[in-house]
């Protein structure tokens, strides 16, 4: 009895110690079944993003519909989100109770922070390799893409772990774009280059910034001029950093934003808001608004935003009797070095999360892969400046007959060439967790620097270091530096007391059951000697 | 003793009521302490520079964290105008402090984003003595005239306005383009003074758990309506409802 005591205090105690540490982990690893059990039914969330655009939704209901009358034992349950950060968010709070979705619409960046819970994301190589279930699959009941049919530097921006494995597909992608009153610059004087560069675009918007000496604008006669307006700032600082080959972060998270290139992209900024050549969207508001009355020269935004942009955008949320007929012409952003442009590739990506049933991963990639069949790409792309994410897709007749269409938004149109003519000049920011942060941070810099001259502040070298020193401090950039110099085996310092404690405790449990057993075999050993 | 009892009940009675009428006529929601901007000085400020005001909170957005940074957006009231109040940064045990007419002195950035002048964000919050509700003034009349932006951010309401149906028939969408779901923002559009207006309910403001929300999914169009809110502006008037009274 007393043996069968001891021997269970010893299980309970192994078992605690080696599984009992091991308590707050994720899932188990997903593992690809045989073959997809079609005798059960399998509920599956799908977390998507629209741009609060009915059409948008439309497509998505469509492709569920189609989607489960070719699986008829799956149902998808879509819930909508207008905002990647509120999906985010959203995750994030249910990672913890797991009740994540099972397919999300979402960003590479959010990914990352994601994957910081074991097993929560799948893993997609094996997937997409699948004989049965993988892209083209022997057994998929719909016609969808190889894997030589993904464009590849986009499928390549879901491989960003630093393993090589991707953990999502994209699903769609958009760049940004400079939408310009081709009328406004000509009357400035300038002809509009293809390609422009941030000097060309600084010069005629300090033109356009002249006012009357009655307080209106020389340009258009109104009061309000807004020359040059950006939407995302992030996106700004990202790729004039990126295009001056200047420090943003390294593939592992060290930050290298706060460096002199930065300063100077800031000083340069400063200096046209002060005369009135530049804003943003946070400080001003939609850059469709003021371009399209007439108030702005250069509009950037996204070319997912193009049906927005020009003198007749089908989509505004100005008057109708503020528009301006003028020439909408769009190019690149402008670059430093014009002959290489670089564009941030950007757009919505899918991830799957892992379950404890295999099966529901199955039906979770089987629905993701739908999301990427021609018949969902082209409609979806179509709705805005999106470019379709495989080959296939681009390439169908269908597809090239939209690009020729003369019905189609020309604007639109030309925002989706812009990013087809220019995928192999276009760049993602590594990827890490924090790397959100960071590129929130970017922004801020911007954001920061032309408030900041808005309201008379001084702007000089105490300025900017203290900016600095806030921003890395408001983003907890600093915090993740010292992540960072973690991962480096540089010096950790003393172990907190409560880890020592658990430590010495583990020691002490471990010495005990060796004497014990120890202590066992002695008096085995005895009882036998006759 | 029971007379004695009726007695102090009708005195205490008398007191308290006293007390709680001299509370509401001691508080005269124009007078700004030293140092602090009067409404009139607020509206003739340029946009961008530095504004000290002190007002009411009439109604708030939900509070919420943003680089562990506590921002709230409210709608808030003197006796003479409105200040619309953006992120202002607040810890979330001083926001839960802010019942409605809680007075307050906001130093930040005055700003304009398509036409709403607010307190730009990162504004800061201090909380005072006194308490204020603004009745909603009825703008009705106002509706289609340039004297309506006078009474932008005020607690407003419109009265007979009849609802419109939209392009579907329906009487309301969730979000602009009726791409959202329950729980979005709700619009709808009513005929009032000669004019069509678009009103909003906010969600962050008046969620889907509210009455006003329940009520705006219940419009029909055709139907007259009283609507109360507060009169935002995005590109002209787009009131944020608070409470929609079917006639």
């Amino acid at each position: 009895m007393k043996k069968g005591c001891a021997l269970f205090l010893l299980l309970v105690l192994m078992v605690s110690l080696l599984s009992g540490c091991h308590g707050s982990r994720g899932a188990q690893a997903f593992v690809i079944p045989e073959s997809f059990d079609t005798s059960k039914t399998y509920e599956i969330t799908f977390w998507a993003k629209n741009d609060t655009n009915k059409t948008q939704t439309n497509i998505y209901e469509k492709a569920i519909r189609d989607f489960e009358a070719l699986y008829p034992n799956i149902h998808v349950n879509m819930r909508l989100y207008t905002d990647y950060g509120k999906i985010y968010n959203d995750v994030i709070t249910n990672i913890a109770t797991q009740t994540t979705p099972n397919v999300c619409i979402t960003y590479p960046d959010h990914i990352a922070t994601y994957m910081t819970g074991d097993n929560v994301i799948v893993p997609l190589d094996e997937l997409f390799a699948d004989a049965k279930y993988g892209l083209d699959g022997a057994e998929l009941q719909f016609d969808g893409p190889s894997l030589g049919e993904m464009v590849p530097e986009f499928l390549e921006e879901c491989a960003f772990n630093g393993d090589g494995i991707h953990y999502a597909v994209p699903y769609m992608r958009s760049t940004e774009a400079m939408y310009i009153n081709q009328d406004y610059v000509e009357q400035l004087g300038y002809e509009l280059p293809d390609v422009l560069t941030w000097d060309f675009v600084w010069e005629v918007a300090d033109k356009a910034a002249e006012k009357n000496q009655d307080g209106t604008y020389k340009l258009n006669g109104q009061n309000v001029m807004i020359p040059f307006i950006y939407k995302s700032t992030d996106n700004m600082m990202i790729q004039m950093l990126k295009q001056l080959d200047a420090g943003y972060s390294t593939p592992e998270g060290e930050v290298l934003i706060f460096n002199d290139e930065t300063r100077s992209i800031l000083e340069t900024v400063a200096e046209h808001v002060r005369t009135g050549a530049f804003s943003t969207f946070k400080i001003s508001s939609y850059p469709a608004n003021f371009l399209n009355a007439g108030q702005c020269v250069f509009a950037v935004d996204s070319t997912a935003g193009s049906t927005w942009m020009g003198s007749e955008a089908p989509l505004s949320d100005i008057a109708p009797d503020k528009y301006v007929q003028f020439k909408t012409a769009v190019r690149p952003v402008p670059q430093f070095d014009p002959e290489h442009p670089q564009m941030i590739s950007q757009g919505p990506s899918i991830c799957i999360f892992n379950k404890h049933d295999p099966q529901e991963v199955l039906a979770s990639w089987l629905f993701t892969q739908y999301l990427l069949t021609n018949d969902v790409q082209n409609a979806y792309a179509g709705t805005e400046g999106y470019v379709p994410v495989t080959l296939k897709a681009q390439q169908s007749e269908e597809y090239q007959a939209y690009l020729n269409d003369p019905a189609q938004y020309d604007v639109k149109l030309a925002a989706t060439q812009l990013l087809m003519a220019h995928t192999q000049d276009t760049f993602v920011t590594p990827v890490f967790n924090g790397s959100t942060s960071l590129r929130d941070a970017a922004g801020q810099l911007i954001e920061s620097t032309a408030k900041s001259v808005r309201r008379n502040e001084t702007v000089d070298d105490a300025y900017f270091e203290k900016l600095y020193k806030d921003t890395q401090s408001l983003y907890r950039l600093d915090q993740l530096q010292s992540q960072q110099s973690r991962t480096d085996g540089s010096d950790l310092g003393r172990l907190p007391s409560t880890a020592v404690a658990l430590l010495v405790t583990l020691v002490v449990v471990w010495v005990l059951i060796g004497l014990y057993t120890l202590y066992e075999q002695i008096r085995k050993k005895r009882a036998k000697k006759p | 003793m029971k007379k004695v009892l009726a007695i102090m009940l009708i005195l205490v009675l008398a007191l308290s009521a006293t007390a709680c009428s001299g509370k509401k006529s001691s508080e005269d929601p124009t007078k700004k302490s030293e140092g602090v901007m009067t409404y009139a000085e607020y509206d003739a400020a340029a946009l961008d520079s530095e504004v000290v005001i002190e007002t009411y909170v009439q109604a708030k957005q939900g509070w919420w964290e943003d680089n562990g940074q506590g921002k709230a957006t409210l709608y808030t009231q003197d006796g003479d105008g409105a200040y619309f109040i953006y992120n202002a940064y607040i810890s979330e045990e001083d926001y839960n402090k802010l019942g409605e007419g809680q007075k307050i002195k906001v130093t930040g950035y005055k700003a304009e984003w398509s036409g709403e002048v607010e307190v730009a964000e990162g504004a800061t919050i201090e909380i005072e003595d006194g308490k204020w509700v603004a009745e909603a003034v009825d703008i009705t009349d106002k509706l289609g005239t340039d004297e309506l932006i006078k009474y932008q951010n005020q607690k407003v309401v419109v009265k007979g306005a009849t609802v419109e149906a939209k392009e579907d028939g329906a009487a309301f969408w969730y979000n602009w383009d009726n791409s959202g779901v329950q729980g979005d923002d709700i619009y709808f559009d009513v005929t009032a003074n000669m004019g069509t207006y678009t009103f909003t309910l906010e969600s962050y403001l008046t969620g889907s758990d509210t009455d006003v929300y329940k009520a705006a999914e219940a419009l029909e169009a055709g139907k007259t309506i009283d609507v109360e809110g507060y009169l935002y502006w995005y590109e002209g008037p787009q009131p944020h409802v608070t409470k929609i009274t079917v006639k």
